[in-house]
């Protein structure tokens, strides 16, 4: 993580300098420093603390006005605190069965399709982690360049349909198999690895399949977790492979029954003739609904978080 | 980057003779000796064949008058056809500005805020206070685009929480969503409020390996903590940032056209259509596949030119490239 690495480098580097300044304290030039320094750190927190209310408060709203009462709502009291707490719009969002069978297909949709994703990436990043692999070079080209080049929304739309995935969940999962920038990050951890295990295990005998999946696997746990959870949020948030390539309704993921709700129901209430009453339920439930599809990224947010930066290393690519 | 660019050559496996010469036999048995390696790598090299360079194979439909039936192969050639058609279209050159304009206002706005925003974390000394900062600020990339779109769309109703502040101080509700001038800030904005926290990542990454020793020197030179970081912190990080603009440069054509999706309406077409989204109404809801992919293929070719321009003077500047 950046915040702790940065944290011992400072610290660490900085420390004996601090035990040097104390010595010259005396001297006027630095009293002087300290009330800048001092001035600057207070532009600093209150820039910083800006940042947190305008990023939280929109979130926190749409939380407290989901438990609140549709008169106080109306009447637009509800900014701070949750006014007339009720759990109303969550009833009817439970009793909505179409939300459910939703749900059940996201949740399809990203086991199978995080596990495909995870499967494939390893199988890609392994040989290209093996400085014996023969013909690697002409291999990475050939991966990479899909990075900067492809065919584009249409051509791919015809190959999924040639191939009769339309409609199918292979239609969701397949065409993002592996992430290019993802199987880079991957194959980068793999070289990390002692060279030593590998060839030891050479040695006695295994081949690159025992070796990927008895030696490297297991032991690269930690980047293995972090893919499955970026592949696992891509999933459960994609919206636009569901438009492109379902038809039938009943296999809708969550995001398209959110966006009819939430906000294809707006447009209507700008055009139609709704009744206000009616109107802020809506927004309650609204709401409600956000938080329902919100939710199991907000479970699994903390443990995203313990391995940011190794998902976000940027380059690589010239290897 | 340089860093990780080099693949540190293992030494090779006990039993293996290094080989000298490069005659038929010996690649031969190269080839033999990795074949465990092309089976694992089997099913990704079929993936990169089916759904990365199958559909750039499918390209060709942009030079041809493609018809479902006759397939790729056999349809007939029509040439550039279709890219006078849209040349001479005018409504292609109202697209063409909007997703130039739209893509380039945001790189002006939003490539600079994840540097202010690491620059300024890197600068707190409380852990516990960047700690808050920092889960707060990259939680929204986490949140999908249809739940961003739909609290823009909540929130900017004639009755949502934007509406309330407007008339709070006096003003008349406005329908943010159906007035074109507005289309391009709602956008902007609404990706820097949940982009910026996660782009700073990169740059606080970078900003760890910034040399301690120069900041120290600078400090006891009477250097304040403004001109460190203006002297100091910034240009040690600028091969990073170089880096970054090349890869957004590269992508300047390319930018989530979903949220558009979600976010425009007959009434904002006028800034808010894009080439991608044209692409999608008209290629895959009309099943005009032709004329969309030789719209599409406009467009990336244009960005493989500014990714590659902008690669070149980035490499002429600052000898920091991306290949």
């Amino acid at each position: 993580m950046p915040a702790e690495t940065s944290s011992k480098g400072k610290y660490g580097l900085v420390c004996p300098l601090k035990r040097a300044r104390g010595i010259k304290m005396s001297s006027v030039k630095f009293k002087h420093r300290s009330v800048g320094s001092r001035c600057f750190d207070i532009v600093l927190y209150i820039l910083l603390g800006l940042v947190v209310l305008v990023t939280f408060y929109p979130m926190y709203y749409v939380f407290i006005v989901s438990i609140s009462s549709a008169n106080h709502i109306s009447r637009g009291e509800v900014t701070l605190l949750p006014m007339g707490i009720n759990f109303d719009a969550y009833k009817i969002v439970f009793k909505n069965s179409r939300i459910w069978v939703a749900y059940g297909n996201t949740i399809l949709y990203t086991v199978v399709g995080t596990f495909i994703n995870v499967m494939m990436t390893a199988l890609c990043a392994y040989p290209f982690s093996r400085p014996d692999f023969y013909g690697r070079k002409f291999f990475t080209l050939f991966v990479t360049l899909t990075m900067f080049i492809g065919g584009g929304m249409i051509p791919l739309y015809l190959v999924v349909s040639k191939l009769h995935l339309m409609n199918t969940i292979w239609a969701i999962v397949l065409p993002g198999a592996v992430s290019t920038y993802n199987m880079i990050v991957m194959r980068t951890s793999f070289q990390g690895l002692p060279a030593s295990l590998t060839e030891s295990a050479y040695i006695d005998g295994a081949n690159d399949i025992h070796i990927l999946f008895r030696i490297v696997l297991p032991l690269s746990k930690a980047i293995l977790a972090t893919m499955t959870l970026f592949y696992a949020v891509g999933h459960w948030n994609s919206y636009l492979s569901a438009i492109l390539y379902l038809d039938d309704q009943k296999k809708y993921p969550v995001q398209v029954i959110l966006r009819d709700i939430v906000i294809a129901g707006e447009f209507m209430e700008n055009g139609g003739d709704v009744s206000s009453s009616a109107t802020v339920i809506a927004t309650n439930y609204k709401y409600a609904v956000i938080i329902v599809s919100v939710l199991p990224i907000l479970m699994v947010y903390p443990f995203i978080q313990k391995y940011f930066t190794k998902g976000v290393m940027v380059g690589s690519i010239k290897g | 980057m340089k860093k990780s660019a080099g693949m540190h050559p293992a030494p090779l496996a006990a039993g293996r003779k290094p080989l000298t010469r490069d005659n038929r036999s010996q690649v031969w048995r190269k080839i033999k000796k990795s074949k465990y390696l092309y089976l694992i790598f089997l099913l990704p090299f079929v993936y990169y064949c089916v759904f990365q360079y199958a559909p750039m194979y499918g390209i060709l439909i942009a030079f041809k008058d493609y018809n479902i039936v006759k397939g790729v192969f056999n349809s007939p050639w029509i040439g550039f056809k279709h890219f006078s058609k849209f040349l001479s279209d005018p409504y292609f050159w109202k697209l063409a500005r909007n997703t130039l304009l739209l893509n380039l206002y945001n790189l002006f706005w939003g490539f600079p805020v994840p540097i202010i925003l690491a620059l300024a974390l890197n600068e707190v000394r409380s852990m516990k206070f960047k700690k808050v900062v920092q889960t707060v600020s990259y939680l929204p990339h986490f949140i999908s685009t249809v739940v961003i779109c739909g609290m823009i769309t909540n929130f900017l109703s004639s009755t949502g929480l934007i509406n309330q502040i407007v008339q709070f101080f006096g003003g008349k509700p406005v329908q943010f969503l159906l007035m074109p001038q507005y289309f391009r800030t709602i956008y902007i904005a609404s990706g820097i409020w949940q982009g910026a926290g996660w782009g700073s990542i990169v740059y606080l990454a970078a900003l760890t390996n910034v040399d301690q020793e120069i900041l120290e020197a600078a400090m006891i030179d009477g250097a304040n903590r403004w001109q460190r970081i203006r002297n100091v912190t910034l240009p040690c990080i600028a091969p990073t940032i170089t880096i970054m603009l090349i890869m957004q440069m590269g992508r300047l054509l390319s930018l989530g056209y979903e949220k558009i999706l979600l976010l425009y309406n007959g009434s904002t077409y006028e800034t808010a259509d894009v080439i991608s989204t044209f692409v999608y109404r008209r290629g895959v809801l009309g099943g005009d596949f032709s004329y969309g992919t030789a719209v599409g293929l406009f467009q990336s070719v244009i960005g493989l030119i500014l990714l590659t321009v902008a690669n070149k003077a980035a490499g002429k500047l600052s000898e920091t490239t991306l290949w």
